[in-house]
């Protein structure tokens, strides 16, 4: 924003305005000695004297409720405004139906505010009506699909309502439009964990989407983180998936280096180990040849962090030699 | 295969050394200046807006350009007497986060005497909620920087006690998502600041044992971008608001080497304006306090001797950290 909307040449100041004669504004009091001098503009402080003058008087008038918009319109980040619109809208027992339809297009104009989305949800609270909210946010969700605001909310409208039905549909549209959106994969973990669940068909069905993105796209941080999530409800394990280890020694296999793909053969080795189920594939030794090559050639940026995985899995090789003939019963996480 | 990234590229005549004076003069004269249109727009987080410039300046010793009587005056005029919560502005709704702020800078100033701390004990404990989480004001939004802002404050006022601290830990331990990391709602993306928001809550509440570290920090280290600079979630652009984020987190979990410290810092000395003063979100963009603040903490935690040292946790300069005798956790490795 760059001028506070004096466009409109329109507009009559409220120290002009007849039907407002009846109120003293009030300036902004910083103390005897402000802190900051503060200018506004011509138009934001008369609006904003008056709305400090309804609010020691405490007025809950039609006006009033039109100046708050006048006040939030120049900024609609201020909450004490929108605490007092909320109190007004009580009072005066306004049409929330109305309102419902003012606070969508203030969202359209300010999609990353906090006070215009809680709003919005105190609204649809009171109506107990969530029949436009996959709408709204989808249309946010549009303009800007990470939009943490809009998915917040639609969380929260889909949790208390139960809106889970074709949830899942827009998520594929929104991995389709772009595999590497990484709030439309958290999305799709929000569903299948809050509604379809876990079982094993579940778990195969979402391995398989998820493998055929990361197809795809290989470098994909959030399929991969995807991947590791969804294994957490696997009781086989990151190591005891057949379609996805084969899947990983495919794509090593083709000359693919992804730091993800690495790290997750890494991840492999390591539920291996842990599991005392270590083959030619995955053990400790090629845990530390995947290290040394993210740390040298593949992620040189954050080789301290692979250096010290390198080291936990090099100290399990030499305990390994030593304890040779025992039975040793490493636990290789902190 | 794609490898492509989002990013942006530091220019070869960028700042490489730190403007400590153009700083200091940038915070000392911000908002005096009468055609300044942000500072008004910034009325409503006015409270936090002097935490941000004073913490700025006490962490390069300047903070004697503040005007230190007229802040404890205006906070103590923006404490609601009824709530006992604290406000951005005089005349504003009370809210925890400016109320964090007020505490933030009056124990940085060794003045919370200058306020009813019963008052502020009270409004926190009745913004509790039956799961343990907290509410932002009486309106009830929810969000783990909420909670944050609730351990925050009370520990700075050495009423930890007021509160329920199990269900608090209980309740951002509900919002740990399958990557490891944390959002601001169970389910919610996982995402840097509200990431810094739940550690910093363990610390304060000494339970880091409950995170998984290696996960989160690897999470934590995957911000960092071939610029140096660290973004906030993935495929989302740098910040430089992220390099305080990600490394105060990472310096919690005493894994803040696993980051490359030397691109960071050029990426951060990048943000500086070599003409106005201050740091701004990217190279080339519009200084302002916030980032500010965060650019200069995010030099002490990579070591920076001409800054005094941050607290990790607090975001407050160590020796106020220190005074006040806490002793937020950090993770043994």
């Amino acid at each position: 924003m760059s001028d506070c909307g004096d466009s409109d040449v329109l507009w009559i100041p409220y120290k002009e305005r007849p039907e407002w004669s009846d109120v003293t504004p009030v300036p902004e009091d910083d103390g005897p000695n402000p802190v900051v001098v503060i200018a506004h503009s011509e138009k934001f402080e008369d609006v904003y004297d008056y709305f400090r003058a309804v609010l020691q008087s405490n007025e809950k008038s039609e006006r009033v409720l039109h100046l708050t918009k006048d006040a939030l319109e120049l900024n609609p980040a201020n909450y004490t405004v929108w605490q007092y619109r909320r109190d007004l809208l009580k009072h005066l027992n306004t049409d929330l139906r109305t309102e419902l339809d003012y606070v969508e297009a203030v969202i359209k104009n300010s999609p990353k505010n906090y006070q215009v989305w809680h709003h919005r949800r105190v609204l649809v609270e009171w109506l107990q009506d969530p029949t436009m909210e996959l709408e709204l946010t989808g249309d946010a969700l549009l303009q800007d699909p990470k939009n943490y605001h809009a998915w917040q909310h639609r969380q929260w409208a889909i949790k208390t309502f139960g809106l889970y039905e074709k949830e899942l549909d827009f998520v594929d549209n929104l991995i389709t439009d772009d595999v590497r959106n990484n709030s439309a994969w958290n999305q799709r973990y929000f569903v299948v964990n809050n509604n379809l669940g876990w079982s094993d068909l579940i778990c195969q069905q979402e391995v398989c989407y998820t493998l055929e993105k990361i197809n795809f796209v290989k470098n994909n941080e959030s399929a991969w983180n995807y991947l590791r999530g969804l294994l957490i409800h696997d009781k086989r394990g990151l190591s005891g998936n057949a379609v996805i280890t084969s899947f990983c020694e495919e794509l090593y296999k083709n000359k693919c280096r992804s730091p993800f793909l690495l790290a997750f053969i890494i991840d492999v080795c390591e539920d291996a180990i842990k599991k005392k189920d270590t083959n030619c594939f995955h053990n400790a030794d090629r845990a530390v040849e995947l290290c040394q090559a993210l740390a040298t050639r593949y992620d040189k940026i954050r080789s301290k962090y692979w250096n010290y995985l390198c080291e936990r899995y090099k100290k399990y090789q030499s305990e390994q030699l030593s304890n040779d003939n025992k039975t040793n019963d490493l636990i290789i996480d902190e | 295969m794609s490898f492509t990234t989002k990013d942006v590229v530091l220019k070869e005549d960028r700042p490489k050394t730190l403007l400590l004076q153009k700083h200091s003069d940038y915070l000392a004269s911000y908002g005096l200046n009468k055609d300044d249109y942000e500072y008004c727009m910034t009325e409503y987080l006015r409270m936090s807006g002097i935490y941000w410039s004073l913490t700025a300046m006490e962490l390069m010793g300047q903070s004697s350009r503040m005007p230190k009587e007229d802040i404890i005056e205006f906070i103590t005029q923006c404490q609601d007497s009824e709530s006992g919560g604290i406000s951005a502005s005089i005349g504003h709704d009370p809210h925890i986060l400016y109320t964090l702020s007020a505490v933030q800078v009056l124990a940085m100033y060794d003045r919370l005497d200058a306020v009813d701390i019963e008052g502020i004990v009270r409004y926190i404990v009745s913004l509790q909620q039956e799961d343990g989480s907290f509410y932002g004001d009486k309106w009830g939004e929810i969000d783990t920087r909420f909670s944050f802002c609730a351990v925050m404050c009370l520990s700075l006022l050495q009423r930890l006690d007021a509160i329920d601290i199990n269900k608090t830990v209980e309740f951002v331990l509900s919002c740990m998502n399958f990557d490891g990391g944390f959002g601001s709602k169970p389910g919610s993306e996982s995402h840097a600041g509200l990431i810094y928001c739940c550690v910093g809550t363990l610390s304060i509440c000494k339970r880091m044992d409950a995170l998984h570290a290696d996960e989160l920090a690897w999470w934590l280290c995957e911000r960092q971008l071939p610029s140096g600079g660290l973004n906030g979630r993935p495929e989302k652009l740098p910040d430089l608001c992220y390099s305080w984020w990600v490394m105060s987190s990472l310096s919690m979990l005493n894994r803040i080497h696993w980051v490359d410290k030397k691109s960071l810092e050029e990426f951060i000395l990048a943000c500086q304006d070599n003409e106005t003063g201050g740091f701004s979100d990217r190279p080339g963009d519009i200084t302002d306090p916030f980032h500010t603040l965060f650019g200069l903490a995010g030099l002490s935690l990579l070591g920076n001797t001409s800054i005094k040292p941050v607290n990790p946790t607090y975001c407050m300069p160590q020796e106020t950290i220190d005074r006040l005798k806490l002793k937020p956790q950090i993770l043994q490795i």
